[in-house]
């Protein structure tokens, strides 16, 4: 595991709320953050610098989530970070469709610290408090 | 309330539930009895107190204890104790009891069921490693509403989301509305009975593990060795017993001893090195899988 002073997330929101409250978090937890509000704006940002982990809203303008892991997990390098969905599409379908499209956690808005920490520790980002 | 109304108290929660309230917890006792208190048409603490000296309504004595203990639970709480049961607890107990095939576990302050329901999510991931064995978890808590939850099985989004991984989330749970239910196989597996600790244990039985984790923290030292004692006296020969991080047997109770290596792992003082040191026993894999 990375320290958290190395590890890259990318926060991926048209909402600038949502990404400045994720962002605080994950900054708390020591990990360094980027933003980006739609999916082109993501492919982009990971053209350039692969993160280790990618927080992703599911309904975004342009590119939504799911079109953005597909084309993720297609292109070189796409296959490291660790994505953690993250949206209002909270039923058992959404889910396992995300899964399938090749998420590794999936969260359910609204969500909160505890949750969202909870999660990194579960895809490996986050020492285990236990 | 009056410094005498808190001594009361004190010693109520004492006697019937081990509670020990201290002084840095009295902020405590006006947010979880005001509610109580509207419950039951009281006008205050004072009055509150007043009727339980009386001592006439059970009903307000039991739902005084259970405001006043802590329910805070979650899936896999704490993660070391349960991949603990699943490498090691479990393929032992396997290999120990391979010639009855029963295994019989008790979760002793279960609260709102995650953690027998964490377990029974490990088994039944060891399904296939565990054809034509008896297994039974017995779980328990001193609140009663507590336990109705756990037997529902129902649970927020938030509760879902905290140590329980995604795709364990769609196998074992279905969607109610904005809750998710865990399934019945697994509901089924759990034996919900409401117990104080206080109590005897005597018709429980014998078990091979004991998870007795976060709740003697909250009791003082007499009776915590009191608890561990008798918890000791249901612990199979070569049982093992899970405490919270923050609990121990030390200095407490010489009828067990914690295990060199495991944390929180403790077993009889007699042959707890031997405990997690079974050789050439494969740890059971659990593949979080669709």
């Amino acid at each position: 595991m990375k320290a958290p002073h190395e590890t890259n997330c990318l926060v991926v929101d048209d909402s600038a709320v949502i990404r400045k409250v994720a962002r605080r978090i994950i900054e708390d937890l020591g990990m360094n953050v980027s933003e980006a509000e739609d999916g082109n704006a993501a492919l982009e940002a990971c053209a350039a610098h692969m993160p280790d982990a990618i927080l992703l809203d599911w309904n975004m303008p342009n590119m939504d989530g799911y079109a953005f892991l597909q084309a993720l997990r297609r292109s070189e390098g796409g296959e490291v970070p660790k994505v953690l969905f993250c949206t209002t599409e909270n039923d058992i379908g959404a889910i396992a469709r995300a899964l399938r499209a090749g998420a590794d956690e999936y969260i359910m808005k609204p969500f909160d610290r505890d949750i969202l920490t909870a999660k990194l520790e579960q895809v490996g980002l986050v020492a285990d408090a236990a | 309330m009056t410094e005498l109304e808190f001594e009361f108290l004190r010693g109520f929660l004492k006697q019937r539930s081990g509670l020990a309230l201290t002084a840095e917890k009295r902020y405590l006792v006006e947010s979880r009895l005001t509610p109580i208190c509207r419950r039951y048409g009281l006008g205050s603490l004072g009055e509150l107190i007043g009727a339980l000296k009386l001592g006439r309504v059970a009903a307000m004595e039991r739902d005084v204890v259970e405001a006043m203990t802590t329910n805070e639970t979650f899936f896999f709480r704490d993660r070391i104790p349960f991949d603990l049961f699943r490498d090691t607890l479990l393929p032992e107990a396997l290999l120990r009891n391979a010639s009855r095939r029963r295994l019989r576990i008790w979760c002793a302050a279960s609260s709102t069921g995650q953690e027998p329901y964490s377990l029974a999510m490990l088994l039944q991931e060891a399904a296939p490693r565990m054809a034509g064995w008896q297994v039974e978890i017995v779980a328990t808590d001193l609140s009663t509403e507590v336990i109705e939850k756990a037997k529902a099985g129902i649970y927020s989004h938030f509760e879902v989301q905290r140590g329980l991984p995604v795709q364990w989330l769609i196998k074992y749970f279905t969607q109610v509305g904005e809750q998710w239910q865990i399934a019945q196989s697994l509901r089924s597996m759990v034996d919900y009975r409401q117990l104080n600790l206080l109590h005897s244990f005597a018709t429980l039985g014998q078990f091979d593990i004991i998870y007795c984790r976060n709740v003697l923290i909250y009791f003082d030292a007499p009776t915590k060795s009191d608890v561990l004692a008798r918890l000791a006296a249901q612990l199979a020969p070569e049982g093992a017993l899970l405490l919270g991080a923050a609990e121990t047997v030390i200095g407490l109770t010489d009828r067990l001893a914690p295990h060199p290596k495991h944390r929180g792992l403790y077993a009889h003082a007699a042959p707890a090195a031997r405990l997690g040191e079974t050789a050439a026993i494969p740890p059971l894999r659990v593949a979080a899988s669709v």
